[in-house]
């Protein structure tokens, strides 16, 4: 965009700047850099992006290769979705909880679930008590899955579930709830999470050893592809990685290594990548760094356009596409003065509503404490509103292109995304290098540089290691989910076990466990042992008895 | 701290909690600090983690848990520990409220630690809980 003889010209300016202006002012630090660690110059200029061709590396939002935007109007034509995360106690109570969300403008809807049923447990399991619908709702079974659409219209609704090794038993009891409200499958939309290897690596909410994780996972592929066209049958996730301690580029460059592991299986599997890709979202965390963030969003969409078109060759334009989800980083909270949360969130819903996400969340402020309130729940809707129609940013597309820094920053992380990518492709793909331990130590050793800097006061976490609160601090009223929910669970799993036909369970716990050890789809096998109510402890023991159970390795 | 010494330290996390990154942190920074650390992982019973503090002979036991069963875990390892007749000082880690803190600390967790807790403060409570006579 700029001749060499302009370029020599800004530089020869520049430099007599630096030594001229700039050196009279010391800056008040010796290095600068972003949260993930790039270091940042004074200033960015024409030199910085010199090799920026405005038609192919930015282009037009809605097309190739997408740096722009997803889609050509962006927020000026469907803003963002505002989908906060429900989940709490039993299926009756987050039932309700949905009721009321959506009464309070949500026009989307995810599901979290406890911790025994994200690792496919059932709420009577030894391990599991005191953990029953404590941080979202206990599904044992197809009961519980009634109960929680009761009043809700399947084909009317778009749910997601963040649901990962157990997809197979949580989606089989969803598709057995469909078929006995007599829903159309077809005309169903929703999501399953359905990201096995940033559960053994990351999230650690892991079942199956990695290498199985991803057969089963395929055989929700292949389930979907034949009957579920609307579901979008994976949504990658990035959050955990940063979550984790990885950087920016750690959690793209994870999150598409792992995307690659399993578009070469679906690949063996026949899937075509045309049918597979469009349907694929990525939830990602926001940090607080408002620019990286940016940037990062921005280079997503471009280093997915790329990968789709050039590695796999996919023809569909909507394979190029990368639709986005991002939800305010937890990490980024803290447990102190947590009403700073609330300007944590604006920041951090200011930036993906920048980047052009196409729905979020932003986290609770108390979410540091428990899960959300009420009145916590009602200021994270209200700060997306705000965001949406008071601030001016969904007005505009991409408001931050041909910014020196921001197209560099931009560039900046794409190219550390790639290193990433090549690194674990190079040490044999992502499964291995999860086996291995080894994308668990790079992001331990990325979180414990983090944790030092925290430490010496190199990096300043607001009210936690600097302006910090001289009097006590009270701490504020969290919402806890009673005791009762757990015995009313167990209660209920009780009463399941005791008027369920159990031959009936024992006879479709024995086929599901025969079609694994065929190394069949186990998809038709687990719907079939949901409609008669074997729990999804069951379901998991059957497939865990074929398939083993995941022992991470040693890292620190 | 006696470097012929070195302070022996068992860490875990007993329930299902999949929080790692606080637990490995700590692991990081007191190895830096000179102390021999065994991190037993997650997903620990009680029983393991008793049956692994004698094995292994530490001189204090930290645990972490960021998730609902905390405080049971808690108390659960607790009253292995006093079945077993050991008096091993055991921190606690997590998102820890006050009204938990209490309990904790009546069932005889000697410390606790909270979201946003500097390390030197960790390092400080383990110095103070095992005096330098007593590392074997």
């Amino acid at each position: 965009m700029y001749t060499k003889a302009d370029l020599e010209r800004i530089a020869a300016k520049r430099q007599a700047w630096e030594s001229g202006t700039l050196a009279k002012m010391p800056p008040r630090q010796s290095t600068f850099s972003t949260v993930s660690g790039i270091p940042i110059k004074d200033i960015y200029t024409p030199e910085d992006v010199s090799g920026v061709d405005f038609l192919d590396d930015l282009g037009f939002p809605g097309e190739y290769p997408f740096t722009r935007g997803a889609y050509a109007p962006m927020n000026r034509g469907r803003p963002w979705t505002v989908r906060q995360v429900v989940g709490v106690g039993t299926a009756r109570e987050t039932n309700e909880r949905h009721k009321f969300v959506m009464k309070e403008g949500q026009t989307g809807m995810s599901n979290d679930f406890d911790v025994p049923t994200c690792i496919g447990m059932d709420s009577d399991h030894p391990l599991a008590a005191g953990e029953v619908g404590r941080v979202g709702v206990a599904i044992d079974s197809l009961a519980d899955m009634e109960a929680l659409y009761d009043g809700i219209s399947l084909e009317k609704a778009n749910h997601s579930f963040t649901i990962n090794h157990p997809t197979p038993a949580i989606l089989g009891m969803f598709v057995a709830l469909a078929e006995k409200q007599g829903a159309a499958l077809e005309k169903i939309s929703g999501t399953t999470q359905n990201d096995p290897l940033k559960e053994c690596f990351a999230m650690k909410m892991f079942s199956f050893p990695p290498r199985a994780s991803v057969k089963l996972m395929m055989d929700t592929w292949e389930f979907a592809a034949q009957h579920l066209p609307k579901w979008n049958i994976t949504n990658l996730n990035g959050y955990p990685t940063r979550d984790s301690g990885g950087t920016a580029w750690h959690e793209l460059g994870l999150t598409f290594a792992s995307a690659i592991e399993y578009f070469d299986e679906a690949d063996k599997r026949g899937l075509q990548i045309d049918a597979i890709a469009p349907q694929i979202s990525i939830m990602w965390y926001v940090h607080i760094d408002f620019l990286e963030e940016i940037a990062k969003f921005r280079a997503v969409r471009r280093i997915w356009a790329k990968l789709l078109k050039e590695r796999y060759g996919a023809k569909n334009p909507k394979s190029w596409k990368i639709r986005m989800h991002a939800q305010t980083g937890g990490g980024v909270y803290t447990y102190q003065q947590p009403e700073n949360n609330i300007v944590r969130g604006t920041i951090g819903g200011m930036a993906a509503a920048l980047g052009g996400v196409q729905s979020m969340a932003i986290a609770c402020f108390d979410e540091a404490l428990s899960i959300p309130s009420e009145k916590a729940h009602r200021l994270s809707i209200r700060t997306q509103q705000i965001i949406r129609h008071e601030s001016g940013i969904a007005d505009v597309v991409d408001p931050f292109a041909g910014s020196y820094f921001m197209e560099w920053l931009t560039n900046e992380i794409e190219e550390r995304t790639w290193k990433v990518m090549e690194d674990v492709a190079g040490k044999g793909g992502m499964t291995r290098c999860v086996e291995s331990g080894y994308v668990d130590r790079m992001l331990t050793q990325e979180a414990y540089k983090t944790s030092c800097a925290i430490e010496s006061q190199e990096k300043i976490v607001v009210g936690v290691n600097a302006y910090v609160s001289e009097a006590a601090e009270e701490e504020p009223e969290v919402f806890r989910v009673s005791s009762e929910t757990e015995q009313t669970q167990l209660a209920s799993l009780r009463r399941l076990k005791k008027e369920r036909s159990n031959p009936a369970v024992r006879k479709a716990l024995d086929a599901l466990r025969n079609a694994a050890e065929a190394n069949d789809n186990v998809m038709p096998m687990c719907v079939a042992a949901a409609k008669v109510y074997a729990t999804e402890g069951e379901i998991l023991d059957a497939l865990r008895s074929v398939y083993g159970e995941f022992k991470p390795a040693d890292v620190v | 701290m006696d470097r012929k010494n070195p302070i022996r330290v068992l860490l875990a996390k007993p329930g299902l909690d999949g929080h790692d990154l606080g637990v490995k942190m700590v692991a990081l920074t007191l190895k830096d600090a000179g102390m021999e650390v065994i991190y037993l992982g997650m997903r620990q019973t009680p029983d393991n983690i008793v049956r692994a503090a004698i094995q292994e002979d530490v001189d204090i036991i930290g645990l972490s848990n960021l998730s609902a069963s905390l405080v049971p875990m808690g108390q659960a390892v607790m009253q292995r520990l006093q079945a077993e007749k050991i008096e091993i000082p055991v921190l606690y880690g997590g998102i820890i409220l006050k009204p938990d803190r209490e309990k904790l600390l009546a069932a005889g967790i000697s410390e606790t630690f909270g979201p946003g807790t500097m390390m030197a403060d960790i390092i400080a409570a383990i110095e103070r809980l095992v005096p330098a006579d007593k590392r074997l």
